[in-house]
């Protein structure tokens, strides 16, 4: 059932899509290798990267721009 | 009520004027150009409160009138030809957005070959997108179905725009007398606007003209099925309150002689004026024949048809429009709805005459039975 028009009367309610099934390739980060330039957060187009550099796989749709942005090579794209 | 002699591009522009719209996003091209003339006189008169947006194509145009009637106010626009098929993109998201508002098409050809004559392939190939359109006879009727059109398309049974369809030059650029109903009578008939689904007000948030995935997509357009099924019948009573308040009648579709006749023309707009006139003639002859002129393209009304054809033994359907490769558009739907032998012809494109010899031509072949189940006619041979 959906409103007419596809309405959304509820604001704040694309959280409740979670675009984190979208994904192929997942990012795992190491800390250890970690130099908290916060490049990830910063190019993150999702916002799926937090300030303590956890990544948010409800949202994170795999599309590797942290990987590809981080200077010290600390977050490898897995296979889901 | 005061009655004066007008062209139906002027019926159209009064009609939008007694419908109080509040936003008319319009932008010329013949030939509708007077509609948007008259209505920016109309809002520099003072004579209808509403904001007139100059804009730069007819894209625009129509894509501020969905932003406007996702506001929830009433909107009017008009374009033609060309310029309708600038909109076709927006057309679609203005009836998934279930906006709605009302567009008067001053029917014309497509270019290429460039023309500006009439004929209806402009409406015709805007028929997938979810708009109720209907086609009008003559000034009045134009006037008239303006004012129900908004009506129709409101009904929260319905909630799809309406696309009111005149023939270009014939109809848009002759005069004929026309009664304009009193500004007190159509306020009863057609009261503001009250938008329940999709309005703007910070105290209601809402997002509208949303991604639908998968999930919700098939169901969305499903509604608007059911909401083009639901119109048929408020076409009907809109027409008969109409009637009502101010005694002039409509229908989905309009017959004439139909009741005995073995041969009946099945037509839309202004053509349908000269086939009265030759069925009356034909019938001096003794010649059992009729008229069913169709006000409803979209919804396709099938039982109206139905009723009023299931005497006869064969239709002729004249089309101003082809669809490539199969006939008429008008044509290739009764061939698939109405259970009749039926012909077609197409007829009058790019503003080609249809004469009364024409006519006579189309039910000599009807009568005989066409060679082919489509005929095109009146082409010069070398």
């Amino acid at each position: 059932m959906v409103n007419i028009g596809c309405v959304i009367t509820t604001p704040g309610s694309s959280k409740n899509n979670k675009t984190g099934s979208w994904r192929t390739f997942k990012p795992i980060l190491d800390k250890e290798k970690c130099i908290d330039c916060d490049n990830c957060i910063v190019f993150c187009p999702d916002s799926s990267v937090n300030k303590q550099h956890d990544i948010d796989y409800d949202y994170c749709k795999g599309c590797g721009i942290c990987a590809h942005e981080c200077p010290s090579d600390a977050i490898e794209m897995v296979k889901e | 009520m005061i009655r004066e002699v007008m062209t139906a591009n002027k019926a159209v522009a009064e009609a939008a004027r007694l419908a109080k719209p509040q936003v008319i996003p319009v932008y010329p091209i013949t030939p509708q150009t007077t509609i948007s003339e008259y209505l920016a006189q109309y809002v520099a008169d003072e004579k209808i409160d509403a904001k007139y947006v100059k804009v730069e194509s007819e894209h625009s145009a129509i894509s501020a009138a969905v932003g406007a009637s996702a506001t929830g106010v009433r909107v009017f626009t008009a374009t033609s030809s060309q310029g309708l098929m600038l909109m076709h993109e927006i057309l679609f998201a203005a009836a998934g957005m279930r906006t709605p508002f009302v567009l008067a098409d001053a029917n014309r050809a497509i270019s290429a070959p460039l023309n500006i004559w009439n004929d209806q392939q402009d409406s015709i190939a805007q028929r997938d997108a979810g708009w109720l359109q209907i086609y009008v006879e003559n000034a009045q009727e134009a006037l008239d179905t303006t004012l129900m059109a908004y009506k129709i398309s409101e009904n929260p049974k319905v909630l799809l725009p309406s696309m009111v369809c005149l023939d270009g030059f014939i109809l848009t650029h002759t005069v004929e007398p026309v009664e304009i109903p009193d500004q007190e009578p159509v306020d009863e008939f057609l009261p503001p606007y009250k938008a329940e689904h999709a309005f703007l007000d910070p105290k209601n948030p809402m997002s509208i003209g949303n991604l639908a995935d998968p999930d919700y997509y098939l169901e969305a357009r499903h509604d608007m099925q059911v909401a083009m099924e639901n119109s048929i019948e408020v076409i009907q009573q809109t027409c008969d309150e109409f009637a009502e308040i101010f005694g002039r009648k409509y229908g989905l579709v309009e017959p004439y002689k139909t009741e005995d006749a073995e041969i009946i023309f099945v037509a839309m707009g202004s053509l349908c004026s000269t086939i009265r006139v030759i069925v009356d003639q034909l019938r001096e002859k003794g010649e059992k024949v009729g008229l069913l002129k169709i006000r409803a393209y979209r919804p396709f009304p099938v039982e109206a048809i139905d009723e009023a054809v299931k005497n006869c033994d064969k239709l002729a359907v004249i089309d101003k429009n082809v669809t490539f490769g199969i006939g008429g558009a008008l044509y290739t739907d009764i061939k698939a709805k109405i259970h009749k032998d039926a012909y077609g012809f197409i007829a009058g494109l790019g503003g080609r005459d249809i004469t009364p010899e024409a006519i006579f031509e189309v039910y000599e072949k009807t009568k005989n039975v066409p060679e082919k189940e489509v005929t095109w006619i009146g082409l010069k041979e070398d």
